[in-house]
């Protein structure tokens, strides 16, 4: 009677699906933006500094955002563990694929509403002028695509594995290299004392755009085989 | 190509010999960097073979994932091995070449240097993946999703990393790229071909080594299933856990 | 373009690391050799032993039969 529901409209529902338990529980982003706060307050006394510009400031910006990020990758996919979700994606009719779009969609909206605390705090922590922080929110965006990208693949991976919390970090954090390196070049040029630079600023959003898309069909192609039995 | 296992070692002794020779006692010395280049035949040939195995490997992983065959792992498995082993050469050899030429065991200038560390503590991370996952099957199938993403994600890599440097900082190392001589031609060609005769060797070495431990594994089972002859269960204290 | 970066180093000097690259690099070979050799000898091992233990299944009345004689 019925015919399976298209893709688009699974993604749609596992995803409205996640952030409504996460609205309800609040798993991930309050932890995230925790620990964001207290990572600045640790690089404030590390780096001995109370202002930050150009290379320091990307760095210890972009490094939070990365921990956070491993934070919510590390949860991702614990619920389908224990309740059984891989199963119930695999017996029904549709894409496995879908969790993995539903999933990134996740983790980028959970990145986004980090960041939306996250940048003013950095801001008035350690910023002279917010300047730079607007062209640098494409960058962010671009960035968050690629962290999601990944961890939702390499999530299933960590979470089915027996070193849960250490696996996914270990295999995460060499893939996440070349788009934190395209985000700190850019980073560091928009941060930059004087005023932002934007010397080769389409190049940075490049190799992310191109790491995102890259990442984006690899889950494309081989999720299906993280879901099977 | 189904070259025996002699045949190959053969040649891959000959090859690296001739080359070896050939930097020794032919090439003649680079103009800038002089002696401490002849390091330049055997970092940069490790280091594209290995960068090549990993490639290979992501291959096989494909192969794995859609036929399903176990044989496909033991390839993927074993090529990524040989690489990871390749990798620490490289890492060591352009430690040994960046301390003569710049007097410190690590330098951050030359990418691709930088992008190959990178690439290695990513595959590094192939063998805790494959401990962490006792299922052989499920095993086997995540590790070919990692050797597929880390494949794909070699060449992004070394372009990243290349892009972040400073267009202050010149390269380095005279490298292909640069004015190469017809003798340096010559010596870097056989030099590489031997490295790659080297790992084909070391692969297919190690595949019959696992095959062989895995036949070990099934005479041991089977001489252990009949359970009216006696001595059964001795065969299994034979033996026991044969390697992964 | 880069002549003026890269020191010139006294032969010797400089030797000593072309040598030491190719040294290590003949060392990890021989560690790999090494470690393979005595997975095979392992392998030679246990093979040998399930052998005798076939063989002993294989014919083991009459062979008890001419122990006890």
């Amino acid at each position: 009677m019925s015919s399976p529901p298209s893709t688009p409209s699974v993604i749609a529902t596992i995803l409205a699906k996640d952030l409504r338990v996460e609205l309800r529980t609040l798993q991930s982003v309050p932890a995230m933006v925790l620990f964001s706060t207290t990572i600045y307050v640790v690089f404030r006394f590390g780096l001995d500094r109370t202002r930050l510009a150009g290379s320091l400031a990307a760095g210890v910006l972009l490094v939070t955002i990365l921990f956070a990020a491993l934070l919510a990758v590390n949860r991702l996919f614990v619920a389908e563990r224990e309740q059984g979700g891989f199963e119930a994606v695999r017996l029904a009719p549709v894409d496995g694929t879908a969790l993995f779009f539903a999933k990134a969609g996740a983790l980028v909206v959970y990145l986004v509403a980090l960041e939306i605390v996250a940048l003013p705090v950095f801001w008035l922590f350690f910023l002279d002028s917010g300047e730079g922080l607007l062209p640098l929110l494409p960058v962010l965006l671009l960035l968050d695509v690629g962290l999601a990208v990944t961890g939702a693949l390499i999530s299933p991976i960590a979470t089915n594995s027996t070193a849960r919390d250490l696996i996914g970090p270990l295999i995460l954090l060499p893939l996440l290299v070349p788009p934190m390196i395209a985000a700190s070049a850019a980073g560091q040029r928009l941060l930059a004392g004087p005023g932002p630079d934007y010397d080769r600023y389409g190049t940075w959003l490049g190799i992310l755009g191109l790491y995102d898309l890259i990442f984006l069909l690899i889950g494309w192609a081989v999720f299906d085989f993280l879901l099977e039995d | 190509m189904n070259l025996s296992l002699r045949v190959l070692a053969f040649a891959t002794a000959a090859l690296i010999g001739v080359g070896f020779a050939l930097v020794f006692f032919y090439v003649p010395n680079e103009a800038d960097q002089g002696f401490i280049q002849k390091i330049f035949y055997l970092h940069v040939p490790l280091a594209i073979i290995a960068l090549g195995g990993f490639i290979v490997g992501g291959i096989h992983a494909i192969r794995h994932l859609r036929s399903g065959d176990p044989v496909h792992d033991a390839r993927s498995y074993v090529s990524i091995h040989t690489s990871v082993i390749f990798g620490v050469a490289v890492l060591i050899t352009g430690a040994i070449w960046a301390k003569a030429s710049w007097g410190r065991w690590w330098v951050w200038d030359e990418p691709t240097l930088v992008s190959f560390l990178i690439v290695f503590l990513l595959y590094a991370t192939y063998y805790p993946l494959r401990y962490a996952i006792p299922d052989r099957e499920r095993q086997a199938r995540y590790a070919s999703v990692f050797a597929i993403t880390a494949g794909a994600f070699v060449p992004l890599n070394f372009m990243a990393v290349r892009a972040a440097q400073s267009l202050v900082h010149p390269r380095t190392f005279a490298t292909a790229d640069g004015g190469l001589t017809g003798e340096m031609w010559l010596t870097f060609l056989v030099c590489f071909a031997g490295m790659a005769a080297l790992w084909w060797l070391l692969v297919r070495f190690e595949l019959t080594a696992k095959r062989t431990s895995g036949q070990v594994s099934r005479l041991r089972r089977a001489l252990d299933a009949d359970p009216s002859l006696p001595g059964t269960g001795v065969a299994a204290r034979i033996a026991p856990g044969t390697s992964r | 373009m880069l002549l003026a970066a890269t020191p010139a180093l006294p032969l010797d000097e400089a030797g000593k690391y072309v040598a030491a690259a190719y040294i290590v690099f003949v060392l990890l070979l021989l560690i790999y050799v090494g470690l393979m050799a005595a997975k095979l000898a392992r392998i030679s091992r246990d093979l040998e032993e399930l052998a005798d233990l076939a063989e002993s299944r294989a014919e083991p009345a009459p062979a008890r039969e001419e122990v006890r004689a």
